[in-house]
């Protein structure tokens, strides 16, 4: 559908080259285009603008197509979801080891994962970034909240984000837009919370509410998982890309499959060979500084498949703990049929396309079974019908049946469900890692992962909380759970590792070059021009979504190289 | 802003326009556009859904050929589908708002629901067989109840007939599927959203007044 892109002369040699053009590779093109240098972005999937009215699917009704909005096999999310990928990608495989449950997803498309996600930018708080200082487990960050804060502040202002100003101690305010009122089933969610002694605030979601840096604010159509016509939400591709692809210094090659970071004989890098996957070519660039932002295990993958004399482990890997430390969010969810919400008078609740509320961690871990919290996402309302509308509904008190009485109950049970989910923190393991499969390649004969995860008993025991808690809050709304609760044969419910696709860590930071692969500028230990701009780096999780981490780091990042480039270090 | 420039754009051959914000009218316009041409394409049809040859003169479309249900079936399915939701005051059956397409559409893309779907058809006429020993499309409307009653609430039904229960809660789910989201059934839910707002309002106050809020 896109012309490809010229290729790349191979006496060129580029300032710095960029794998991936999700949220961490496309701030970091947005960065360091703008302090001038000029960068080359390889995307493993092909090319995306959610601005199109043929690629956005904002503005379809169900019967605007035969699916009615169901899933396709590149798009498991539903026809209309802007995110091309899925936990399977056709030619790129990945192992388990016997017992692991595990599901990797993988974005291909320009703008990666931030096509995909929900839009909940938190920022990771003060005590997020010294937890083992707090409570023995795990590691502290090399850095603190207060390293970090300038460049969430510039996150806040270069993208926009809505929120309220809460001075909550480990859930950091930022430079918010007004967040929009609570919809109808959420000010009863609010008024349950404030009874129970809930935290609930309002959400904060990377949605502008009024117009920011040349883009048009919201429109609340509700479906900003579709990719945003009028980039009111954030994705990479418009908001960072779009501006890095005006200063004219950025060459964006897409359908382009990283094999490995090139070395010379010193050890230092001097490219990424990639794959053309639509001519099935190899190829390579060459380049003063690599970054990888492919996403963790994605980036982990290319680092230990970098094999030289120099890094007979991988590239960045002589402490051996790339692929180890690896995370992803907990979850589980609950949902609730709430009979006072029964024949709710129809209007408009669609909002933005996310929940206008959310519940933060509130209690003390001290008086709990489990060392770290989650927060809450919550979810119901009279969202637009799709595939798979109301299904189960012999759940409801009538018990099924058929005819005029089933079709009365539809209208009057929809939008009388509300559903709660559960994210929280899952502490890094010896057992929970990925590392490079010799069996297995994929299509163009590159090595693959293999995962190895397990949760331990401070998840388990976390998200059994969370089935709990989410089973009182719907009780003391008046309303009926009709799942059991799960037992803790069934893990009470826990997502399988990857599911909630917030895997972190696995080429992570730290203090000294003995137990970390990245300094604390993300810089490799033992390659100082090669950097990691994604989730790579994270030393724990917190129990927040990690994008505006991610990006706050990748822009700290790309000051530091463009610093060390002034002093020509670089 | 045209498709050749946004393709330019992100292949990096071009600076880019500096406004990337289309106003909410243009957005208005372009959901209007994207429903126009849904139904343009479905007017014209595929030979199976019999568009009158060109230049012949005008008649009744022939009936929808289904691709994935056999004759039997098919006749079996459009009753059922009406016995799922019917037309009522407010609006019409399952098969006005052609559930039973839909069904067929689903089946050829997901061929994983024929099994359920062809089994459970096969055990509604086995059933009515044994009771009453002629098929489903053969039987009284009386008869036919017997048979939903008898598998249509889950909570009280025998054990024996827990295929067919399986089978009813699978079928009645893809017929609401199909007609809740039918132009139909979305103008008879009152889905009034995903139109473009210029201010987010919160709940109206009538809604607020029935919550207590």
């Amino acid at each position: 559908m896109i012309q490809s892109t010229p290729r790349t002369q191979t006496a060129d040699v580029f300032d710095v080259a960029i794998v991936g053009s999700g949220a961490g590779g496309g701030m970091a093109a947005y960065e360091l285009t703008k302090a001038g240098a000029r960068v080359v972005l390889l995307e493993a999937g092909g090319p995306w603008d959610n601005t199109s009215a043929q690629n956005s699917g904002m503005m379809k009704m169900p019967y605007d197509s035969p699916r009615r909005g169901a899933s396709t096999p590149d798009r498991p999310f539903g026809e209309w979801d802007a995110c091309i990928g899925g936990w399977q990608v056709p030619g790129e495989p990945y192992t388990k080891a016997e017992g692991t449950k595990f599901d990797w997803w993988r974005a291909r498309m320009v703008g990666g994962r931030t096509n995909h996600w929900g839009r909940i930018s938190l920022r990771f708080g003060p005590d997020d970034f010294r937890r083992k200082s707090l409570d023995g487990l795990g590691d502290d960050w090399p850095i603190t909240y207060n390293d970090l804060k300038p460049w969430y502040d510039e996150v806040d202002r270069l993208i926009g984000i809505f929120g309220s100003i809460e001075n909550l101690p480990n859930e950091p305010d930022g430079i918010f837009h007004d967040a929009p009122a609570p919809r109808y089933y959420e000010h009863l969610v609010k008024q349950t919370c404030d009874r129970m002694s809930i935290t609930c605030i309002p959400a904060r979601l990377s949605i502008i509410t009024k117009p920011h840096n040349g883009r048009a604010p919201c429109h609340y159509c509700g479906q900003c998982n579709r990719g945003c016509m009028t980039n009111s939400n954030f994705s990479s591709t418009n908001v960072l890309l779009t501006p890095a692809l005006r200063t004219g210094k950025l060459r964006l090659v897409t359908n382009a499959m990283a094999r490995e970071v090139t070395t010379s004989e010193d050890g230092r890098a001097t490219g990424v060979s990639y794959i053309d996957k639509i001519s099935g070519e190899d190829r390579h660039v060459r380049a003063k500084v690599v970054v990888l932002a492919a996403s963790s295990c994605e980036s982990s993958r290319i680092l230990l498949n970098s094999k030289s004399p120099r890094h007979p482990q991988g590239i960045a890997n002589s402490s051996g703990v790339v692929g180890k430390y690896l995370t992803d969010t907990t979850g589980t969810d609950v949902a609730g049929f709430i009979p006072r919400l029964v024949n709710v008078p129809r209007h408009n609740a669609d909002g933005v396309g996310g929940n206008h509320i959310m519940m933060p961690w509130w209690l003390d871990n001290k008086k709990l079974d489990f060392p770290r919290g989650y927060h809450i996402e919550v979810w119901g309302g009279l969202g637009m019908p799709s595939y798979g509308f109301m299904g189960g509904i012999q759940a409801y008190p009538e018990g099924g049946g058929y005819g005029a009485d089933l079709k009365q109950q539809y209208r009057k049970y929809w939008g009388a469900t509300v559903g709660f989910s559960g994210r929280g923190e899952m502490i890094p393991n010896d057992k929970s890692f990925c590392e490079i499969d010799p069996e297995v390649t994929d299509r163009w004969g590159i090595p693959v992962l293999k995962f190895h995860f397990e949760w331990r008993d401070s998840e388990y025991n976390q998200v059994k909380h969370m089935q709990e808690t989410f089973r009182n809050l719907i009780a003391e709304m008046g309303g009926e759970v009709w799942s059991p609760m799960p037992t803790r044969e069934q893990g009470y419910g826990i997502a399988n590792g990857g599911a909630i696709i917030h895997e972190l860590g696995t080429a992570r930071m730290g203090s000294t070059e003995r137990d970390s692969a990245l300094n604390s500028n993300c810089q490799a230990w033992d390659c100082d021009n090669l950097f990691v701009a994604d989730g790579g780096p994270f030393v724990s999780q917190a129990d927040k979504n990690p994008t505006w981490t991610i990006m706050a780091l990748a822009m700290r990042t790309s000051a530091f190289i463009t610093e060390q480039r002034k002093a020509g270090k670089l | 802003m045209t498709d050749i420039t946004r393709r330019d754009l992100l292949s990096g051959l071009v600076a880019v326009p500096a406004a990337l914000a289309i106003p909410h009218d243009l957005l208005l316009r372009a959901a209007d556009h994207a429903h126009a041409a849904h139904e343009a394409e479905q007017g014209q049809g595929t030979p199976a859904q019999g568009a009158p040859a060109q230049g012949a003169p005008a008649q009744a479309p022939r009936p929808y050929v289904p691709t994935n249900f056999t004759p039997d079936e098919w006749r079996l399915v459009r009753l059922l589908v009406d016995y799922v939701i019917p037309r009522d005051a407010r609006s019409g059956s399952a098969t006005d708002a052609k559930v039973p397409e839909f069904m067929d559409f689903i089946m050829g893309e997901y061929r994983n629901t024929q099994t359920w779907m062809k089994n459970g058809l096969s055990w509604m006429n086995a059933e009515c067989r044994r009771r009453f020993s002629i098929g489903f499309v053969s039987c009284t409307d009386a008869e036919r109840r017997q048979v939903l009653d008898a598998i249509a609430f889950p909570k009280t039904a025998l054990a024996e007939d827990k295929p067919g229960v399986d089978f009813f809660n699978s079928f009645r789910n893809l017929t609401s599927s199909g007609f809740w989201t039918s132009r139909i059934g979305v103008a008879d839910l009152g889905y009034i959203g995903n139109r473009p707002l210029a201010k987010w309002e919160g709940t109206p106050p009538d809604v607020r007044r029935w919550l207590g809020i």
